[in-house]
């Protein structure tokens, strides 16, 4: 009797998954070798060039300068804390002697550091997107609602939309200097007249994708809408604004973008003190720095702009219900 | 007396090449608690009439009655499933059918409505894929949640447009055969009108059959009785001798007019169907 032999296969030995060479190539390694390439050429020109302030700085002269900045912000700070203990000190002591004195408290008035400057920056490019979009937003539902309205507001988009906030500031700063009187400010008029040239160059983007959206609504979901005979109130918060949410975002993601390279401009006329004017400054002041400086100021205003852009993609990806899909 | 009725329902589109027009002189009339379905094959009209017939478009000519009153606009009685689900999908099944529902009864508490909501979508079997959005649904379960939203507001007209024509055939068999079921068990008994391109789904389904000749303009031929007992299944009515004499007289009036000989006799005028029962 010959017996059948069955061999049973062995199950195959788990191997680690190999790494993707090719994607991980792509998207590490060659953008890195592209910046390498970048740094050597930049150092190879800026040895290569001589202007009337010296030399242009190569990747390590920024590098150095932007040290030179971060340790000036600390010893800023530093200052600034040593002041605020001595009056401190100075109060206490008055206070023992006297407890019914008068103290009065004073602000450390040093020049703002680097550091300040940005955040001064971030603060107005904040407060001018705001304005944009408070007027941007409901103004381009009532457009894609309304054919008329849009009919009507279209030409006055199309016009001031390639209008260049240099060409604004003027108008804008004299208008903020007539109405924007009184005796305790809550905000610097420069602060102002930056953040509404920025309102005024970045709303556009906004509007046009938000009217866009919201006349793009699938014809579908609107016939629904009637169908269930909803309220207006309920028609609009429920399906016209969730339905046009990721061209809204998309605008508003242009908006900021826009707003952000606008900013610098408007900074530097208006004598805001936030990286354009400190890019002015350096200008203005021409010493060997300065260059460096400015160098300093271009990385830092495209990466905080970088930045910003991701923040928006990620809230709009957020409220992208459409991948659920 | 009909319940509803359409006389001299005219609408044309504008086009390139001048007005189409869909419908010309269409006359129907539907008795109350009657399910009626019109058949025709796609582009003959029968979206726009069933539109019109809801109070969703509005007829260039003629006049709809409901009960004896002109429609004018949706009614709040009315409910309508659409071909292409047309849930939003931004908010989750329940929330689909609870906007329906506070829409139609807005006195009642929001606790309320949706409790009904997910009596509702448990009636149609997804009680427990409540919470999800239409995006995480099949294709067959979302048409279910669009008939839960119909007919969570206890709806005294149901407008249905070609409500399975997106499914696969398995998925359309079981659906229609809930369909049927829902029908028969609502707490209020509702007049239907539906649409379909299937001959078998509306033998399934309907009181009668009304076919749609296209056009344009198109026309509506003779209204054909199906007299089956309820619940019908589909095996039932393959057999079934009325069911195959119905399929066969809607079929000929369908066929009939692509015979060119015989497009001039439907073109000539006015064919008024109708149906009582």
């Amino acid at each position: 009797m010959s017996q059948s032999t069955t061999t049973v296969a062995k199950p195959p030995v788990p191997r680690f998954p190999t790494l993707p060479v090719a994607a991980l190539g792509r998207q590490l390694a060659v953008p890195l070798a592209a910046v390498l390439v970048f740094l050597a050429l930049w150092s190879w020109a800026a040895a290569s060039i001589e202007t009337s302030l010296g030399r242009i700085p190569g990747p390590v002269g920024v590098w150095r300068q932007a040290g030179a900045l971060w340790a000036d912000h600390q010893v800023e700070r530093a200052k600034a804390a040593a002041f605020y203990d001595r009056q401190a000190a100075r109060h206490a002591a008055i206070l023992a002697a006297d407890p019914a004195a008068a103290v009065t408290v004073a602000a450390y008035t040093g020049k703002p550091t680097y550091i300040d400057q940005i955040g001064t920056s971030l603060l107005t490019v904040f407060a001018g997107f705001l304005v944009a979009t408070l007027v941007a937003v409901p103004l381009g539902i009532l457009c894609g609602l309304s054919p008329t309205i849009n009919a009507g507001v279209n030409p006055f988009v199309q016009i001031f939309r390639p209008v260049s906030p240099l060409a604004w500031l003027p108008i804008v700063t004299i208008v903020v200097s007539a109405l924007y009187v009184s005796d305790n400010p809550m905000f610097e008029k420069s602060f102002i007249t930056s953040a509404i040239t920025v309102a005024l160059c970045s709303l556009w983007p906004a509007l046009i994708n938000t009217s866009l959206g919201v006349s793009s609504i699938d014809r579908d979901l609107m016939n629904v809408a009637t169908v269930l005979r909803l309220p207006w109130w309920t028609k609009l918060v429920k399906v016209v604004i969730p339905s046009s949410l990721p061209l809204i975002f998309t605008g508003l993601r242009l908006s900021l973008g826009v707003g952000w390279m606008v900013l610098i401009a408007a900074e530097m006329l208006a004598q805001n003190p936030g990286l354009g004017k400190f890019v002015w400054d350096e200008f203005q002041n021409g010493s060997s720095d300065s260059l460096g400086r400015i160098m300093v100021a271009v990385f830092t205003i495209g990466a905080i702009g970088f930045l910003l852009d991701r923040v928006m993609h990620a809230v709009h990806k957020a409220v992208d219900f459409s991948r659920a899909q | 007396m009909s319940f509803i009725e359409a006389h001299g329902i005219a609408k044309s589109f504008a086009a390139r090449e001048g007005p189409r027009h869909a419908l010309a002189d269409v006359s129907i009339a539907v008795d109350q608690h009657a399910f009626v379905s019109i058949v025709g094959a796609m582009g003959s009209g029968k979206s726009t009439l069933l539109g019109i017939l809801a109070g969703l478009v509005e007829p260039d000519a003629g006049r709809v009655l409901v009960g004896g009153e002109p429609v004018r606009g949706v009614r709040s009685d009315a409910a309508f499933v659409f071909q292409n689900y047309s849930l939003f999908p931004w908010f989750s099944a329940l929330e689909n059918v609870r906007l329906a529902v506070g829409a139609t009864s807005p006195q009642l508490p929001r606790a309320q409505q949706t409790e009904t909501a997910r009596r509702a979508l448990e009636q149609v079997g997804l009680g427990n894929a409540a919470s999800r959005r239409p995006g995480q649904l099949s294709g067959g379960m979302r048409q279910r949640v669009a008939l839960a939203r119909a007919l969570a507001t206890r709806p005294a007209l149901l407008f249905l447009d070609e409500p399975f024509g997106a499914l696969d055939a398995l998925t359309r068999e079981t659906l229609q055969q809930e369909l049927a079921r829902l029908c028969q068990s609502a707490e209020r008994p509702v007049t239907t009108v539906m649409i379909t391109n299937s001959v078998e789904e509306a033998i399934l389904l309907s009181d009668w059959i009304v076919p749609i000749v296209p056009g344009p303009p198109a026309t509506l031929g003779e209204p054909i009785p199906v007299n089956l007992p309820r619940p019908r299944t589909v095996s039932q009515i393959a057999h079934d001798e009325d069911a195959s004499r119905a399929r066969a007289h809607v079929l000929a009036t369908l066929t009939a007019s692509l015979r060119p000989s015989s497009r001039r006799r439907w073109t000539a005028g006015a064919q008024p169907a109708v149906v009582e029962g």
